[in-house]
């Protein structure tokens, strides 16, 4: 496994993620940010692996993360995301929500804003699970059920949900940019539309069978009702939100809680999957033919997917390699990305061709050759 | 690695008050502390309400021991994986590679604590991990050895290869002071210059030494000869080559040759004239005394044990090293100064008593299980590292389950992700106890702050009916005096789970009956109502509200109930009423709820009726 080393940094990861990179230029990214857990004192932090070339290493490998600066932070740091390039919003097991500031001239940290107790029960603090943003506008989800939209730039809150869900909310993305994606601990994923004023979900998705309770959910970058979900018991589900209740595909992953699932942010084609078990899994489709899948629109593929449904309309919508995922027809390849077993891959980042992950052993791995 | 017979430290508790008793409770890696009367009778108990923790300033809250104890971890489960089925003569390579890899884990974390104990302006921080440094550097010194004797097993020829490594690897001051003699004006009338050759011939680095001695040689050309004969005899030492076509007998040979001839020039007296190069003869014949006389630079009887031992007896065999270690100590040490525990464990490894080294390391029995247990132990008192202490126990055949069950239950939970975390160790193991405890505590834990789809989820996981029984008979309470359903999304989607317990089963099925209601689907209701009842799947204390729910039915225009179904009905109420009149015959008085009571049965009762009335007539009209 060429060009991936731990880092040993004394404190377990409970989340990592890349820096933004504009779209445009077409830079590896460089800093990245993390968040522990499990301490007396957390923290996040902010590290480089220097892909700008610019700074030599005088000493471990050649992109080694260097620690830019950390910052203490009240309790565990249960999600991290950049909110734009300066500033990430973290969610804490202490129900706060709290936005940072990295000033990069001074490397330096700074509290921009903080919502305290923004999730809670009447007597008790709630963790805050899940955040996801789009800058102004932020939600977060946590283990008392509600869904919170704040903004940047704002003091109070936008809007609350109560009682969106009775069991813990894992975790939240955007389907499109009103409508957001829940996923709890009985095993539902529901869709929420902002635009409607009512607090109930416009859709829920469940598997039939066993409620296992599912950690992470992502979009599809391209087909927005694509998604993928990873649960306790380390199944990947890719649903089709646009029809049927049930997901397209199932696929065992590993064999324990998968925490989290990113689909290639460019290159959709590849999955990466991390776990309890000590594992990241990179899943690869490849179509049948050599053509690229949006190529593929008007012909009929001889690819019968798992519920064997034609996409409903008219037009040949395009069939995404991932609907027809099944691992046993050899379409579906997956590859070890760690070295060796590990304690717990809690947190994953992937980013053009650079993968960050942490690990419980207090540990971050850095791969800037993923083969995509 | 602490001395074993020292005072022990007073810890002041400045909090408590002076001159009073102070009681304490052992806890798994520190003391609870509060202050009591301690009288034989009366009274007990103080005003004073605090409790003291009192934890020891332990190193494994230490950064920088955090990335040893993790890296360390690791290589610590990569070996357990080690197949069985390898012999072991192709092991011995592995374990020596794991062997260094440990070494090279401890060796970056020494260097990583020097510079923060070089940087940091704190004098007592600069001491306290000056003091790890020294421990670590001590360790690494045992183990080197540990690894060359026992694990590398050398025979002998490399033994004194793989010693005079080791010795060189722990001995880093001669390189520092030969550069420093090196890159002055003139090397060869530096000071320090016949230190550096002796430390080099000492540690049998001939080459080195010959090097330098070239420079002392082109300032005395008229000693030429001289040098020249020394460098002759320093380059044809043998040195034994363990991957040649060489045997050992054969080495052997070659040496005592070339010994003889360097004692030839001894006696010869042919460096007389020269004292530093009679002293460097001297020493490569072997002479104990000339060696002794450089104690400074030797520093060690180790070092001089290697020393000796390369130019008496290169040929030692591994049995053979304990004779010549108690006696270099004996003999390198003064009559005054005592062995410290440092030398006690190295000399105990040269014996080759692995247990005495473990010994002399900790207390106690040798049991590799008890060090293991010891650690992991130390490593669970850790708000963060019991994650690792779990694989150390797992390792643990006899107690190793033992201790982690006791242990397991007394982790904090404080997010769900970290009992999810537990939960996952704990169902690996099959320890079913602990995890139906942990379930409930997170289940109460939901229950309390009214997250009954959570309290559910933590039901189902520990697959417990009781509790799932509970969270059904909130549910029907909530039903009961708010006369809807909070949390739909729950019920509707309940699943194969709404059969883990009975109620919670006619939860579902009594929320099925409201939808089939909602969508005027009312036979199908019907059926289902009354197969709730007479299935016994509603709890009696239910039926009332069933029965009553049951009155729009049989007040619809439309015949629902059939005759039979409008007998089973009354069969019900008729049971319900005799249990409650049995029940109700001890009361004194009929009360206003009674009241109420009376009128619903009465309505009931007129309402079948009339409905088994229209269902006779229905059903024996013969459709014209």
């Amino acid at each position: 496994m060429e060009g991936i080393n731990a880092k040993y940094v004394s404190q377990k990861i409970s989340k990592t993620r890349w820096r933004l990179v504009s779209h445009s230029s077409l830079q590896q990214p460089d800093i990245f940010a993390t968040g522990s857990w499990d301490n007396e004192v957390n923290k996040i932090s902010f590290w480089s692996i220097g892909n700008h070339g610019g700074s030599d290493m005088d000493d471990g490998f050649e992109g080694d993360p260097q620690l830019l600066c950390e910052y203490k932070h009240d309790g565990d740091v249960l999600d991290l995301q950049f909110l734009d390039q300066e500033r990430i919003v973290t969610t804490s097991s202490t129900g706060a929500v709290t936005i940072f500031r990295h000033h990069q001239n001074s490397q330096t940290i700074s509290v921009s804003h903080c919502w305290p107790r923004a999730h809670r029960y009447p007597c008790d603090n709630a963790p805050c699970t899940g955040v996801v943003c789009s800058s102004p506008e932020i939600v977060t989800v946590g283990e008392d059920g509600k869904i919170i939209v704040f903004r940047a730039d704002q003091e109070g809150v936008i809007r609350v949900i109560e009682n969106a869900d009775s069991s813990t909310i894992h975790a939240v993305t955007y389907l499109r940019t009103t409508e957001i994606l829940t996923v709890n601990s009985i095993g539902q994923l529901k869709l929420w539309d902002f635009r409607q004023q009512s607090d109930a979900p416009s859709q829920i998705l469940s598997l039939s069978g066993d409620r296992v309770p599912l950690h992470c959910v992502d979009r599809h970058p391209n087909q927005q009702h694509i998604v993928a979900t990873g649960g306790q018991d380390g199944m990947l589900c890719v649903w089709d939100v646009r029809q049927g209740s049930t997901p397209f595909s199932l696929m065992e992953a590993h064999s324990a809680e998968m925490w989290e699932v990113h689909f290639h942010p460019t290159n959709p084609d590849h999955l990466f999957t991390c776990s309890e078990d000590g594992s990241l899994l990179h899943w690869e489709t490849s179509t049948h033919t050599d053509m690229p899948s949006f190529l593929q629109g008007g012909r009929n593929n001889s690819m019968v997917s798992r519920s064997a449904m034609a996409p409903a309309g008219g037009n040949q919508s395009l069939i995404s390699a991932w609907l027809s995922g099944d691992s046993s027809k050899g379409r579906l390849e997956t590859t070890h990305m760690l070295p060796s077993q590990t304690l717990s891959v809690n947190s994953l980042d992937v980013l053009g061709q650079c993968l960050v992950c942490g690990t419980d052993g207090e540990a971050i791995f850095v791969n800037r050759q993923v083969p995509v | 690695m602490e001395e074993v017979d020292v005072e022990p430290a007073v810890t002041n508790i400045p909090a408590a008050s002076d001159a009073k008793h102070l009681g304490f409770a052992w806890g798994p890696g520190d003391i609870l502390v509060y202050e009591t009367l301690y009288k034989a009778s009366g009274a007990q108990g103080s005003g004073c309400s605090f409790i003291h923790e009192v934890r020891k300033d332990e190193d494994i809250y230490s950064p920088n021991l955090r990335k040893l104890f993790n890296e360390s971890h690791h290589i610590f489960v990569g070996l357990q994986t080690i197949r069985e089925d390898l012999p072991s003569k192709n092991k011995k390579p592995q374990f020596v590679s794991i062997s260094k890899n440990y070494r090279s884990v401890i060796r970056a974390c020494m260097e990583e604590l020097q510079q923060v104990a070089v940087s940091t302006k704190d004098a007592e921080v600069a001491t306290q991990y000056g003091n790890q440094v020294s421990i670590l550097l001590a360790i690494e010194l045992i183990w080197n050895l540990c690894e060359v004797l026992f694990i590398d097993a050398a025979p002998a020829g490399s033994l004194l290869l793989h010693l005079l490594d080791w010795v060189r690897l722990h001995k880093a001051d001669v390189d520092e002071k030969a550069t420093e003699v090196l890159q002055s004006e003139s090397p060869a009338e530096h000071h320090d210059y016949w230190d550096v050759v002796v430390s080099y011939v000492l540690q049998g680095r001939l080459e080195e030494a010959r090097q330098m001695l070239v420079k002392q040689a082109t300032l005395h050309p008229a000693a030429r000869n001289m040098y020249k004969l020394m460098d002759n005899l320093l380059s044809k030492m043998p040195f034994y080559n363990p991957g040649g076509t060489q045997t050992l007998t054969e080495f052997d040979v070659k040496w005592r040759h070339w010994h003889g001839e360097v004692n030839r020039c001894l006696q010869d007296n042919s460096f007389a004239s020269n004292k530093h190069l009679d002293i460097i003869c001297k020493i490569i014949v072997g002479d104990e005394d000339t060696l002794l006389e450089h104690k400074e630079l030797l520093s060690t009887w180790y070092h001089f044990l290697v020393t000796r031992l390369l130019f008496s007896h290169p040929t030692v065999k591994p049995t053979e090293l304990h004779y010549y270690a108690q006696s270099c100590m004996t003999m390198f040490l003064d009559a005054r100064s005592v062995p410290e525990p440092l030398d006690n464990i190295l000399l105990a490894a040269f014996e080759f008593d692995i247990h005495q080294v473990i010994k002399e390391c900790s207390f106690g029995s040798n049991l590799r299980e008890f060090l293991l247990l010891e650690y992991a132990s130390g490593l669970f008192t850790h708000h963060s590292l019991w994650q690792l202490a779990v694989d150390y126990f797992d390792h643990c055949p006899e107690f190793g389950r033992v201790y982690l069950e006791l242990q397991i239950e007394h982790i904090p939970l404080d997010t769900e992700r970290k009992a999810l975390k537990v939960l996952r160790i704990c169902e690996q193991r099959q320890m079913s106890e602990q995890v139906r405890s942990i379930c409930k505590i997170m289940a109460m834990r939901a229950l309390r702050n009214n997250r009954l789809g959570s309290a559910l989820s933590w039901s189902i996981r520990a697959k417990d009916a009781a509790f799932a029984t509970l969270i059904s008979e909130r549910f029907l309470q909530d039903y009961c005096t708010r006369g809807t359903f909070s949390d739909l999304d729950l019920i509707d989607n309940l699943g194969p789970a709404m059969l883990l317990s009975d109620r919670l089963t006619f939860l579902g099925k009594y929320r099925e009956f409201h939808k089939l209601y909602g969508e005027k689907r009312f036979s199908e209701a019907a059926k289902l109502l009354l197969s709730l009842m007479t299935a016994k799947i509603a709890p009696r204390s239910f039926w009332m509200t069933l029965l009553t729910d049951a009155l729009p039915l049989l007040e619809q225009k439309e015949v629902i109930f059939s005759a039979d179904q409008t007998h089973e009905l009354m069969f019900c109420l008729e049971e319900l009423t005799s249990s409650l009149s049995h029940s109700a015959a001890g009361t004194d008085k009929p009360t206003q709820d009674d009241d109420i009571e009376q009128t619903k049965v009465e309505l009931l009762r007129l309402a079948l009726a009339r409905n088994l009335a229209m269902a006779i007539i229905k059903e024996g009209t013969i459709d014209a």
